[in-house]
C-alpha cells in the first residue's frame, strides 16, 4: 500500500473557492452567496446542509455548471491554476470529467443503461491508453470484482451499492485534481454505505484527490470528512475542522442540527428546530437563521453577519459566536421496557407474507403491548415495510394469524371491520405522495373521519382544527392544498389524518425518511409526545438505527423475512445478539464518537 | 423556485398559441350560434340564379339552387355544433367511467372492458356509424350517440393509462385502509387527479366529431335536404365550384378553423397542465438533483 502511495504522483493542486456567488436567473437574488472555501490535495470538505440550503447548487458551481434557471454571477472556482468560471464552454468540457469529476447522488441515472460497465470506464479513462489490465485496476480500486465478466456486464445487472462504486470508479479514473460527491451513499444499506465512504476515503488519501462531499448527514461527515462547511440559507455560517465543529459548534444553527441527530450510543432528546428555513427570495434583512435562532438580539436585524474567525482555521457567521453555550446534548429519557400484563394489543403468529411466489416474510411472531412502541429495523430487503402492511391490511398475500386487541385481524383493509380499520392508522413514508394534490388539506383529514362517523360539516371543522393543532399545524393549512406546504408540514397532515380518528395503534413506515434532520427530529418529537399522552402503541419502520433510541422502547431486528433478535432498545443496542443486529450497529456511522 | 420563472416563461408563451386557438374556436362558435338571427336571407329562400357569383348584393354568391350561402353558412352550423357537443360529452363521459374503473379495479374487469374495447375499435369507425345509419336512418339522436360510441374506447384508454399512474399512490392505499368505497376512492381519489387529461381530451374528441358528423352530413346521412348544414353544402354545391367556389369553400374554411382552432387550444391547456401537475408532485426536494446528474457528469 505504501509502495503504491509512492509511485503514484502526486497532484498539488488544490480547489479554491473565493466569494461564489449563484443568482436565480433574471431577478438578481442570490441562490448561494459568500461561498468561500480552500482545499488541499487529498482533504476531504464535507458540504453539510437541509434541503434548499444551496449545497448542491455549491457542488453543480465547482464543475462551473448550474441548473436550469440558476446563473453563476460571481466568485471565482480555482482548480489548481485554472479558474473554472472563467473557461469557454469547450475548455470547460476539457476540464470536466478530467480535472475535476463528480459522482451523484443516484448511481442509476449516472450510469447509462444502455452500455456496458467495461465501456463505461474505459470512457472515463479520457484519451489515457487503456488496456484491459488498467481497466480491471480501475475496479480493484473500489473493490469490485475484477473480472471480465463484470466489465461486461450492463448496470443493471449489478446491485445498487455496485453501480454507485462504478461511478466513484469512474470519478477517479483520470486522476482529477477534485471530486464533487453529491449524497452518493443516500440510497444505499448501511453496509454498503459504510463499504462506499471507505472506498471514497482511501481513493482520496492515495490519489491526493480533493474531495466535496455534498451531504445532509451530519454522521457521514463524522466518519468521513476532514473538514466540515454547514450550510443555511446559500451561505457557509461554519467551517471548520470535522472534529471542531461536531463537538464545539460555535453557531447557533450548527448548534441546533447537532441536538437534532438521534445518538446510537445513548438516548438523547431530539429537539428539532421550530419554523424552516426561509426562501431565497424572503430572507430577513439581517441574519438568515434569526427567526428560528434562540440567542438573537436586536444586532441581528441590521445586516447579514460576514464569516469571522474564532479559532484557527474555524469560522463562523455569527455576531454572538463569543457566547459561550453548553454544546452537551440532553440526554433523553430511556426508554423503560414496557411490562405490562394482560393480552397484548397486536399479536402476530406465523406471519408468512407473499410476493407473486416469492415469500417475503418467513414466519413472524410478534406481540405489542398497549401503549409500546417497537421499532422495526433492518436493510432494505429485509420484509419490514412489507409486514408494516401486512398490520394495516394494505398486503392482502398473506398466511398465518393475526389478533388485535383479541380479535383476528383479516388480510386486507377491506375484509376487516369498521373498528380495527379505525384502530389501526399507517403513515407513509413519503409525504409527497400521501396526500391527494387536488384535495386541501382539510378535506384529507375530514376524509378518514367521514368514513367512520357520521359528523355534522361544524364538528368536522372543529375535530379538524383540534388536530391541526395537536400537531402544530396552523389552522390555516386545512384550506390550503399539500403543494403550499414544506415536506416536514406535509408529514404532519399525514400524521393528523391518522391522529383524526383516535387509532389505538400507529404503523409508522419510514415517516422521516423523506425529512432533514431538524424537521425529522420535530416529528419524532411529535410522535413520542402523542404516544405519552394518548397512550397510543406505534410499530415504527426505520432503517435509521439511531433514530429507534428515540423514538422506541422495544425492537425487532429483521432479515430476510425473519425477526432475528427481539428485545428492549437498550439491551439490543448494548447487548446485540443476532449478528445481523452486530453488523448493523457497526455499520452504521457514529456521530458522537468522531 | 429557479426554475418556476422558466415555467411562466412557457407558460405565457404557450397560453398566446393557446389563446389564438381559443379566439379563433370560439369565433366559429359565435358565428354559428348567432348566424341565424342576422342572416340577411331565408337560407331556404331563393335569392339569385343558381351559382351565381359573389357580389350583388350576395356576398358569397348563391348555391346549387340560387339560395344566398352567406346565410346558409350562418344557419348551417348551429346544428351540427349541437350534435357535436352532446356527442363528444357523451363519449369522454362513457369512456372516463370505463376507463377509470378499469384503471383502479384492474384484474379481470380491467381485461374484460379493454379487450371488449379493442374489439369495438377494430372496426372502421365511419364505417360503423354508416351501418347504424343506414340501418335506422339519419336521425339527429343516432348520429350524436354513433360519434360518441365511437370515442368512447379511445377517451376509455387514455383515462385507463392516466389512472393507473394515480392507483398506486399512497394516497389511494390510505383510502383503502380506511375503508372508502371504491366509487368513493374513483371519484374522489383518482377523478380529480386525471381531470386535466380528461380535458384535452374533451378538446380533441370535439374537434374529431365535428369532422365525422360534417363527413356523415356530406355522405347525405345527417341533415337532410333543404335543411342548412356545412356537410351538406360542401356535397350540395361541389359540381358547381368553378361557378361559385364559395358555396363549397366557405364552409370548408370554417370547419378547419374550428377545428385547428380547437387543437391549438387544447394542445396549449395539456401542455400547462402538465407544467402544473408536475409542480403540484413535485417528488422530494433532494430528487432535484437528479435531473442535474447527467448535466453535472457530462464529458
Amino acid at each position: 500500500m505504501k509502495e503504491i502511495l509512492r509511485a503514484v504522483p502526486q497532484p498539488h493542486a488544490s480547489v479554491s473557492v473565493a466569494d461564489l456567488r449563484v443568482d436565480l436567473n433574471g431577478a438578481g437574488i442570490p441562490i448561494v452567496d459568500e461561498v468561500s472555501f480552500e482545499l488541499a490535495a487529498g482533504e476531504i470538505l464535507g458540504l453539510v446542509g437541509e434541503s434548499g440550503s444551496g449545497k448542491t447548487t455549491v457542488g453543480m458551481a465547482l464543475l462551473g455548471h448550474s441548473r436550469s434557471g440558476l446563473r453563476i454571477t460571481g466568485g471565482s472556482v480555482c482548480i489548481g491554476d485554472k479558474d473554472v468560471l472563467r473557461l469557454s464552454e469547450r475548455e470547460l468540457r476539457a476540464v470536466r470529467g478530467k480535472s475535476i469529476t463528480y459522482v451523484p447522488q443516484d448511481p442509476g441515472t449516472a450510469l447509462n443503461p444502455a452500455l456496458r460497465i467495461g465501456t463505461q470506464l474505459r470512457e472515463s479513462l479520457k484519451g489515457q491508453p487503456a488496456t484491459e489490465a488498467d481497466v480491471l485496476q480501475l475496479l480493484s480500486d473500489v473493490k469490485l470484482p475484477t473480472v471480465p465478466a463484470f466489465l461486461a456486464a450492463f448496470p443493471h445487472q449489478v446491485s445498487g451499492g455496485q453501480q454507485q462504486r462504478v461511478a466513484i470508479a469512474m470519478a477517479f479514473a483520470s486522476r482529477p485534481a477534485a471530486v464533487v460527491l453529491d449524497e452518493p451513499t443516500t440510497g444505499l444499506d448501511v453496509t454498503t454505505q459504510s463499504h462506499v465512504l471507505d472506498t471514497i476515503r482511501r481513493l482520496c488519501a492515495k490519489h491526493g484527490v480533493a474531495a466535496v462531499y455534498v451531504t445532509h448527514d451530519l454522521a457521514v461527515v463524522a466518519t468521513l470528512a476532514n473538514r466540515v462547511a454547514v450550510m443555511y440559507s446559500g451561505r457557509i455560517v461554519e467551517i471548520g475542522p470535522t472534529s471542531v465543529v461536531l463537538t464545539e459548534p460555535t453557531h447557533p444553527y450548527t448548534r441546533a442540527l447537532i441536538r437534532a441527530v438521534p445518538d446510537l450510543d445513548g438516548p438523547i432528546l431530539l429537539q428539532g428546530i421550530p419554523g424552516q428555513a426561509p426562501a431565497p427570495t424572503s430572507r430577513p434583512k439581517g441574519c438568515a437563521f434569526l427567526p428560528r435562532c434562540p440567542m438573537s438580539i436586536p444586532a441581528c436585524m441590521a445586516a447579514p453577519p460576514s464569516l469571522a474567525r474564532v479559532a484557527p482555521y474555524h469560522d463562523v457567521r455569527c455576531i454572538r459566536s463569543d457566547v459561550r453555550v453548553q454544546a452537551a446534548v440532553t440526554a433523553g429519557r430511556e426508554s423503560a421496557s414496557v411490562e405490562r400484563i394482560g393480552p397484548p394489543l397486536l399479536e402476530i403468529k406465523a406471519l408468512r407474507a407473499f410476493h407473486g411466489s416469492a415469500e417475503i416474510l418467513k414466519g413472524i411472531d410478534l406481540a405489542l403491548a398497549h401503549g409500546c412502541s417497537m421499532a422495526l429495523v433492518g436493510e432494505s430487503g429485509s420484509g419490514k415495510t412489507t409486514l408494516a402492511r401486512c398490520i394495516s391490511g394494505l398486503h392482502k398475500k398473506i398466511d398465518g394469524l393475526m389478533y388485535y386487541d383479541g380479535q383476528i385481524l383479516a388480510a386486507g383493509s377491506r375484509n376487516r371491520a369498521v373498528e380495527s380499520r379505525r384502530q389501526i392508522q399507517y403513515i407513509f413514508q413519503n409525504p409527497y405522495a400521501s396526500l391527494n394534490p387536488r384535495r386541501s388539506i382539510g378535506e384529507a383529514i375530514a376524509a378518514p373521519l367521514r368514513e367512520f362517523e357520521s359528523v355534522s360539516n361544524e364538528e368536522l371543522r372543529r375535530r379538524v382544527g383540534e388536530v391541526l393543532d395537536q400537531v402544530a399545524l396552523s389552522r390555516r393549512a386545512a384550506q390550503q392544498y399539500p403543494h403550499h406546504l414544506s415536506g416536514g408540514q406535509r408529514q404532519r397532515a399525514a400524521i393528523a389524518r391518522a391522529l383524526i380518528v383516535n387509532p389505538t395503534l400507529l404503523v409508522c413506515d419510514e415517516v422521516t425518511s423523506a425529512l432533514d434532520v431538524s424537521i425529522q427530529a420535530v416529528i419524532v418529537e411529535l410522535l413520542d409526545r402523542l404516544q405519552q399522552e394518548r397512550g397510543i402503541s406505534m410499530l415504527f419502520v426505520t432503517h435509521n438505527l439511531p433514530l429507534i433510541r428515540s423514538v422506541a422502547q422495544q425492537v425487532a431486528v429483521m432479515q430476510s423475512g425473519r425477526i432475528v433478535e427481539l428485545g428492549a432498545v437498550k439491551d439490543v443496542l448494548s447487548r446485540p445478539k443476532a449478528a445481523e443486529t452486530t453488523r448493523l450497529i457497526q455499520d452504521a456511522p457514529h456521530f458522537r464518537q468522531a | 423556485m429557479a426554475t418556476t420563472s422558466f415555467r411562466k416563461a412557457k407558460r405565457l408563451l404557450s397560453l398566446g398559441i393557446g389563446t389564438v386557438g381559443l379566439v379563433l374556436a370560439l369565433g366559429v362558435i359565435l358565428l354559428a350560434i348567432v348566424g341565424p338571427f342576422v342572416a340577411p336571407h331565408s337560407p331556404l329562400d331563393f335569392a339569385g340564379a343558381p351559382y351565381q357569383p359573389a357580389g350583388d348584393g350576395l356576398l358569397l354568391g348563391a348555391d346549387s339552387l340560387g339560395r344566398d350561402v352567406f346565410s346558409r353558412l350562418l344557419a348551417g352550423g348551429s346544428g351540427i355544433l349541437a350534435l357535436a357537443a352532446v356527442a363528444t360529452i357523451m363519449g369522454v363521459l362513457a369512456g372516463a367511467i370505463m376507463g377509470v374503473a378499469a384503471g383502479y379495479l384492474k384484474g379481470a374487469f380491467d381485461e374484460l372492458v379493454m379487450r371488449v374495447l379493442d374489439v369495438a375499435m377494430a372496426f372502421p369507425q365511419t364505417i360503423l356509424a354508416l351501418l347504424f345509419v343506414s340501418i335506422v336512418g339519419p336521425a339527429p339522436w343516432l348520429i350524436a350517440l354513433m360519434v360518441g360510441v365511437i370515442h368512447a374506447p379511445q377517451v376509455a384508454r387514455v383515462a385507463r393509462s392516466a389512472s393507473l399512474k394515480v392507483a398506486d399512490a399512497d394516497f389511494v392505499l390510505f383510502a383503502e385502509t380506511t375503508g372508502a368505497s371504491s366509487w368513493k376512492i374513483m371519484t374522489r381519489e383518482i377523478l380529480p387527479n386525471i381531470f386535466d387529461p380528461l380535458l384535452v381530451e374533451l378538446g380533441l374528441r370535439f374537434t374529431y366529431s365535428i369532422a365525422l358528423i360534417a363527413g356523415l352530413s356530406f355522405l347525405g346521412f345527417g341533415q337532410q335536404p333543404p335543411t342548412p348544414d356545412w356537410g351538406l353544402m360542401i356535397n350540395e354545391n361541389r359540381i358547381g365550384m368553378a361557378q361559385n367556389p364559395w358555396a363549397v369553400l366557405a364552409p370548408i374554411a370554417l370547419i378547419a378553423v374550428l377545428t385547428i382552432g380547437m387543437n391549438l387550444f387544447t394542445d396549449a391547456v395539456s401542455r400547462l397542465t402538465r407544467a402544473r401537475s408536475a409542480e403540484l408532485n413535485e417528488a422530494e426536494p433532494q430528487s432535484q438533483a437528479l435531473d442535474l446528474s447527467s448535466a453535472g457528469s457530462a464529458r
